[in-house]
């Protein structure tokens, strides 16, 4: 007999049930308020984020007017905007937020199946997010060493926050990966132990597939990046030497001998090409249910859906030493990394083939979730192809370390990860809220992030391509950069500032929701999943009243031939509308 | 329908911002010219996926509208169709990287008869280093690092005694010769970069990388760190000239080795008190300057900075601009110090007066200027006692008028302007983060205030 969660078990309800308003909405151990804790974190701090990077903007565009930017907030300012949006606003929002909130919905569980450690996991995240915040109040502020944190620079003089910033980073960081492996483990378990009567593995949604999936990759990638961090700490407090070797610093030999560099690349890159299927897998997930209820049709080709979710998982820990081809590291290894690199554009590859093949033959429905999920495609292609060229070795060279790059990753893992978030969060507010947002400025909040990000990024290649190189503070005169660049830079600046400030617009749809919004009914978009089954809307603790549901097909009966409407829902016990039918009968 | 149009409209405006743009690769100045050729591969390759599937995508969101009457169809999978897909993308991804790993074959290879060169990277800027007549380089060592031998030569080590040290920023390679460029650093990482030679690798502290390739095309080229330094990462800068074979081997025999710079030594400070009586006229006896003449103090600052300074001065690198009238003056002056050993003998001199505090005569809000020092800070030190390894000169004890004035004309292109003087050059780049007059007075009245 399967495990029965404690949330499962009826004679624990009454201790759980929350009765005060601190058990209810702070202290609480809902899944779904733990969720709404955790999005709405991520969203205040990846706020800070965009101002970052605004900042940074106005200084490459205007470099002699903003006396309040010298190069070490420039570089402070660079690193904070890439950590944030990397781990503390991304990897929280699609799986502390998005993880919590669909899982035990969408898989019929009554809640994550160790509700208190969920709570720990939100209230570790807070933590680690105040004490990434408080390195802005200290002296010398935060470190200024580049995301990736390359030491030997990053624990030097010379290298912004090298004193107290860089030992706030890395505490925040070690933190942040106690917060998730609680809720990793959390949400792991949860998909193994406690889905409903019916809910096979291969009729869980793509949306479960791919968190379950980034989640066993967090678990696996995260320790790489804690051992690192640690490290990183002894070298820094009590003068070890793992990662410095016998270096000069400000004209003074110092003590350090035969550390290794490139080890630490190696083990954050291990973590940090992961990372990038952390954030992406979710968004592939959720792009998938996203396209498929608002197409109206099946997703296409679930099954191998599901395996190239899985492939890439796996070879994503084949791939780190794609991001140090110009490391110095042993250039044999180039050959490796960069054949399984571009193994890996064959299951994505086959993920965008199936989603468009999703919408052929659709009866597509333009709202705003359906907006998203195609401006979503639109960005990924780009994203994924211009990948191609820096996986590949040999392309990589004039590429690697110039504003291609930057275009690159904020196509791939910006721009698109966040249209999936937008498209998720339209998707479900009105099962969160309970009401409606509104359409007419969801679509000009569309329209602004889809267009303005792209007259971002896609001239940013081109810099790349004439050998501009990233992570400048300012460029001054040179031979190669023509006056033109940094007129392309204005440019980038101003759209790079409205999609910034368009984005107040998403702030008054969800005030607009909250206060305005028409009730939204149960299920709205007429979605075969579970969550829009609930009994009540916004679904109360516990999710399902007395019966846990019971499910009868997969999740993606639509426009099933016969049917009576063109959906049948999971837990509808009619006959037809589902994948297995077809080669070995029902369970 | 506005979606499709615009995706259409996207996918066109692509394509014309890549064939009309005019930002693309600078021309190629190595033989690698076939690193572009796989650039333009997968630029043919994954254009015409871009093209096609937003393109069916368009179509798509055409096509299939909602309506009330119409249902979608109904398809759970299509193996056919899929293992067709699979088919086709593997051949697409096997053409693009076929040609890539078959030119990074040659990149790991070394050619044999490629002769080699040292770059040697610190924060923040570039030393070069040649083998000399046995071909071999020395031994290095950070602990054997001094101003008077910033490269860490072993001096035991035989081999590198005729090793020819370049000081100036300059780089020199003969035009189609294959060279094996070492790379070594001795701090933090740095990158070297050309962008019309296309490669470029990580210089690692603790290890010896490299990467190869042969100039093609003589003429001037710029060096850029491209990983990240630090504060003044942006501003490592060098330059890299390709000449014919016999001017190069010419130049190279004007550089001294190491030898050479062993014998100099770093200057008799007896000899160069005669020598001083010249300067003293304006600096006076003991260096502390004098206001009236515009002659800052110089007393107590590090030997190889006024060496270096003389130099420049003599050989038209500082004093020359025409609006930098005290430059010039300092000019003709230099120009009396008869050789290399003279300027060191008077340098070493110089580092023996004692300093002593000059009036205040610039006045700025101070906690500002803490603020704006920190930049400062990474190069000139936190006390403001200077950094050799930097080439960072001591800022406290001097003269307060004299700072603002070097600030100025650092910013306003009167010095740091010539291609050799890479010192100079990043000052400039760096007081340009003094984006008004008032922050020029806040940050000298702050470091007045340092001792």
């Amino acid at each position: 007999m399967a495990f029965v969660a404690i949330a499962d078990r009826d004679h624990e309800q009454e201790h759980h049930d929350p009765h005060t308003f601190v058990s209810k909405y702070i202290w609480s151990q809902d899944h779904k308020v733990i969720a709404i804790q955790y999005g709405g974190t991520a969203v205040l701090v990846g706020l800070v984020a965009l101002v970052l990077s605004g900042m940074m903007r106005l200084q490459l565009a205007f470099p002699d007017y903003f006396s309040f930017i010298r190069p070490n907030e420039y570089y402070q300012f660079v690193t904070m905007h890439g950590m944030i949006m990397v781990i503390y606003l991304l990897t929280a929002l699609f799986l502390g937020g998005f993880g919590n909130y669909l899982i035990p919905l969408m898989c019929g569980a009554r809640d994550m199946v160790f509700p208190y450690m969920n709570m720990l996991s939100f209230w570790a995240y807070l933590v680690s997010v105040i004490i990434l915040m408080s390195s802005f109040f200290v002296p010398g502020g935060p470190t200024g060493a580049g995301w990736t944190l390359y030491p030997p620079g990053t624990i030097l003089p010379g290298t912004p926050g090298s004193d107290m910033g860089i030992l706030l980073m890395l505490l925040s960081l070690a933190v942040f990966i106690v917060a998730f492996t609680m809720g990793g483990l959390n949400y792991v378990t949860t998909v193994f132990q406690a889905r409903c009567q019916g809910m096979t593995l291969m009729r869980m949604p793509l949306s479960i597939w791919g968190i379950l999936t980034a989640t066993v990759l967090g678990l696996l990638a995260f320790p790489a990046l804690l051992v690192s961090a640690i490290m990183m700490i002894f070298d820094k407090t009590l003068g070890t030497s793992f990662f410095m070797p016998a270096v000069l610093s400000m004209g003074q030999a110092l003590d350090h001998q035969g550390g290794s560099p490139i080890l630490f690349q190696h083990l954050f890159w291990f973590f940090g090409h992961p990372e990038v299927y952390i954030v992406a897998l979710p968004a592939f997930g959720i792009v998938s249910d996203l396209l498929s209820v608002h197409a109206r049709k099946n997703i296409f080709g679930y099954r191998m859906m599901v395996w190239a979710i899985v492939g890439i998982g796996a070879l994503s820990f084949v791939v780190w030493a794609h991001h140090m081809y110009v490391s110095g590291m042993n250039p044999y290894f180039g050959f490796f990394f960069a054949t399984t690199t571009l193994i890996i554009a064959i299951p994505t590859a086959i993920k965008v083939y199936n989603w468009v093949l999703t919408l052929w033959q659709g009866n597509i429905r333009l709202n705003v979730p359906m907006l998203f999920s195609i401006g979503f495609i639109f960005t990924f292609v780009h994203g994924g192809l211009t990948g191609l060229f820096l996986g590949n070795v040999t392309v990589d060279l004039p590429l690697s370390d110039t504003y291609f790059v930057i275009g690159h990753f904020h196509m791939v893992m910006g721009v698109s990860p966040i249209m999936v978030l937008f498209g998720a969060i339209y998707h479900w507010l009105p099962k969160i809220t309970g009401k409606m947002f509104n359409e007419t400025l969801g679509k000009i909040h569309f329209w602004c992030t889809f267009l303005g990000t792209y007259a971002i990024y896609l001239p940013m290649h081109y810099l790349g391509i004439l050998g501009v190189p990233r992570r400048y503070y300012a460029y001054g005169l040179s031979d190669f950069i023509p006056a033109s660049a940094q007129s392309m830079n204005v440019g980038i600046t101003i759209a790079a500032l409205f999609v910034g400030v368009s984005q107040l617009l998403f702030i008054i749809n969800i005030i607009w929701t909250l206060t305005k919004g028409k009730p939204a009914g149960s299920n709205p978009w007429e979605a075969t999943t579970l969550e829009w089954l609930t009994p009540d809307t916004p679904p109360k603790h516990g999710n399902w009243g007395h019966n846990l549901p019971v499910v009868y097909r997969w999740a993606y009966a639509y426009s099933v031939p016969g049917a009576a409407l063109d959906y049948i829902t999971q837990t509808d016990p009619q006959k037809g509308g589902d994948i297995e039918e077809g080669d070995h009968g029902k369970h | 329908m506005a979606l499709a149009v615009v995706i259409i409209l996207l996918v066109i405006g692509s394509l014309l911002f890549h064939f009309l743009s005019p930002w693309w690769f600078t021309p190629v100045a190595s033989n690698w010219s076939n690193i572009d050729s796989t650039v333009n591969i997968t630029f043919w390759v994954t254009g015409v996926v871009f093209v096609l599937i937003n393109l069916f995508l368009a179509y798509c969101v055409i096509r299939f509208r909602h309506t009330k009457e119409r249902r979608a169809h109904y398809e759970p999978e299509n193996k056919k169709l899929e293992l067709w897909l699979i088919g086709i993308t593997t051949i697409g991804v096997a053409s693009m990287l076929a040609p890539g790993l078959f030119v990074w074959a040659k990149f790991v290879d070394v050619p044999a008869d490629a002769s080699v060169v040292e770059v040697l990277g610190r924060q923040w800027g570039w030393y070069f280093r040649y083998p000399g007549i046995d071909k071999q380089f020395g031994d290095t060592d950070v602990k054997h690092m001094s101003p008077a031998n910033p490269f860490g030569l072993n001096p035991e080590d035989q081999a590198g005694q005729d090793d020819v040290l370049v000081y100036s920023s300059e780089m020199r390679l003969p035009v189609n010769q294959s060279v094996k460029i070492l790379l070594r650093s001795t701090d933090v990482l740095h990158d070297f970069t050309v962008p019309q030679f296309r490669v470029k690798m990580d210089l690692v502290p603790g290890m010896v990388t490299y990467l190869w390739l042969t100039p093609t095309l003589t003429g001037e080229y710029e060096i850029l760190c491209e990983e990240l330094c630090g504060v003044a990462h942006y501003a490592m800068r060098s330059r890299v000239i390709v000449t014919e074979p016999d001017e190069f081997k010419s130049w190279l025999a004007t550089q001294p080795t190491f030898a050479q710079t062993v014998t100099d030594g770093t200057g008799n400070a007896e000899q160069g008190g005669a020598l001083y009586a010249v300067c003293a006229g304006c600096h006076g006896p003991e260096g502390k300057g004098n206001a009236a003449m515009n002659a800052p103090a110089i007393a107590g600052l590090d030997s190889w900075y006024v060496s270096a300074q003389l130099k420049n001065f003599k050989t038209g690198l500082r004093g020359t601009h025409q609006d930098d009238a005290y430059g010039k003056q300092m000019a003709q002056m230099a120009a009396t110090l008869v050789n290399d050993a003279a300027i060191r003998d008077v340098a070493a001199h110089i580092s023996t007066l004692a300093i002593s505090p000059s009036e205040k005569t610039v006045s700025g809000d101070v906690d500002n200027g803490r603020s704006l020092y920190m930049t400062c800070a990474s190069c000139h030190g936190k006390e403001g006692n200077g950094v050799w390894s930097i080439k960072a000169p001591r800022l406290n004890g001097l003269d307060d008028w004299y700072l603002v004035r070097q600030l100025h004309n650092f910013k306003n292109g009167l010095r740091g302007t010539h291609n050799s003087d890479a010192a100079g050059i990043q000052m400039a780049r760096l007081a340009q983060i003094l984006k008004s007059d008032q922050s020029i007075n806040d940050v000298v009245a702050y470091i007045k205030t340092l001792k």
